[in-house]
């Protein structure tokens, strides 16, 4: 396998399905980001196949928690002074603002630009999300 | 200050609570005849709709207040591309109350969420009509005095009515009520109000037929088969006549039925019926204005 260093204070975002590693790295604007960061792309894994893996040599604020939706399969790992202090998959977030679009036609955010576009979890189990306004359902 | 857009917004205790009021309104107009001197509500309709402004603008006429708006958004600053955040902002300073409709869905939301005065939705596309729905709930309240124990059916366009949706919805919540969906297989209630319905263990049939249904009912609610719903017109013509409520159908309906129309009716309900004391849709047209008078009242609370 590839070779990338192991990080010293930051987060690895790990079992990112194999192909959604440059969706979560646009999801988390790393490209505007000054520190180090690997995306490692279609990493041999034993449980998935192969995986993506995302590394970040930073601590940022990072919006963490929305990548349960965009993927369930992750596993963030916080690194501090090199040692893994925290593991833990991200839980669906109650709302997500500006992640999803509603593509319902008859919403107002289809005719008004500057809305944000909400969307709060109405299902749990199911992982559905539905529109604020509209309540249509996320797709 | 709160807003009314959606039914489930209140709850059972404070539906009871409008009901009372608005029984009080009728039983002593008087009494309300100057609660709102001296406040103003606006009727923004963006899409027009004569019967649901005018019973807004009846209901604050008749509490000493005074109405402005508009009733199309070719006659406001909408047809020259305004955001709805900021018409409201703007009438938000004028006006004390605000009742608004409009063709897309979840604009009287964005209004609420941009604007200090309460905002009433007045119908947002095929989303909520809450108000529509109160009027049902207090005639059902004044013809038949509870909510519970009654069988209720709901017959024609059952896929695309709103009005039934959220009737359906507000029912559930009471005790003993089952409901009986008569409708063409075209137009059935949709998936999600089922899976409500299976999920709270309310009893349901669905059926074709409102003579087969009609002996149980105590009431009925009739909405309208549009044309425009159907893939070809075979089938509108085949299943038309079959939703249309005539005398001959009453024949086996119970003596103390209660029969609702959210109105504009076009011809799914016989004139003739009209004369029937079982015919409540006009009263309905009434008690949507008391309703409202309420609404008003609660929203602006003026005690």
């Amino acid at each position: 396998m590839m070779k990338v260093g192991a990080i010293n204070n930051g987060v690895v975002i790990d079992h990112i399905t194999a192909g959604k590693g440059m969706e979560l790295y646009h999801f988390l604007n790393l490209d505007h980001v000054d520190a180090p960061i690997a995306l490692i792309k279609n990493a041999p894994s034993q449980k998935m196949g192969k995986k993506d893996i995302i590394k970040i040599d930073a601590e940022l604020n990072l919006a963490l928690d929305a990548l349960g939706y965009i993927d369930p399969n992750v596993t963030i790992n916080v690194v501090k002074d090199g040692v893994r202090v925290e593991k833990f998959h991200p839980q669906l977030p109650e709302k997500l603002t500006n992640i999803v679009q509603c593509k319902n036609p008859r919403c107002i955010t289809s005719v008004e630009q500057e809305i944000p576009h909400v969307f709060k979890l109405t299902n749990k189990e199911t992982g559905e999300y539905r529109c604020i306004y509209c309540e249509a359902k996320a797709r | 200050m709160r807003s009314l857009l959606d039914i489930v917004d209140l709850t059972v205790e404070e539906i009871d609570e409008l009901i009372a009021t608005a029984n009080d309104i009728i039983a002593d107009p008087d009494k309300y005849a100057e609660k709102c001197k001296r406040k103003k509500l606006a009727t923004l309709f963006f899409e027009p709709s004569t019967r649901t402004r005018l019973s807004f603008e009846a209901a604050m006429l008749e509490l000493g207040g005074s109405v402005l708006g508009f009733s199309a958004a070719n006659n406001s600053s909408a047809a020259k591309g305004e955001s709805v955040a900021d018409t409201v902002k703007t009438v938000g300073c004028y006006a004390d109350i605000i009742a608004m409709r409009h063709p897309k869905e979840g604009a009287p939301m964005i209004a609420s969420m941009r604007c200090d005065v309460p905002i009433i939705n007045a119908g947002d596309g095929g989303h909520n009509h809450p108000t529509q729905t109160l009027a049902d709930l207090l005639t059902i309240n004044r013809e038949k005095g509870h909510f519970d124990n009654l069988v209720v059916g709901m017959c024609g366009d059952l896929k695309f009515g709103r009005t039934v949706h959220s009737l359906i919805h507000a029912l559930t919540r009471y005790e003993n009520v089952k409901f009986v969906l008569i409708s063409p297989d075209e137009l059935k209630v949709p998936e999600y109000i089922i899976d409500e319905l299976n999920k709270e263990g309310i009893p349901y049939v669905e059926t074709t037929s409102l003579e087969e249904a009609m002996p149980e009912l105590d009431i009925l609610y009739m909405t309208r088969v549009q044309q425009e719903r159907f893939f070809n017109e075979e089938d509108y013509l085949r299943l038309k006549d079959s939703y249309i409520l005539t005398l001959d159908k009453l024949d086996t309906a119970k003596k103390d039925l209660c029969i609702l129309h959210p109105l504009p009716r076009v011809n799914e309900i016989s004139v003739a019926v009209d004369d029937d004391p079982r015919a409540c849709y006009f009263k309905q047209v009434l008690n949507g204005k008391y309703i409202r008078m309420a609404l008003i009242l609660k929203l602006l609370e003026v005690a």
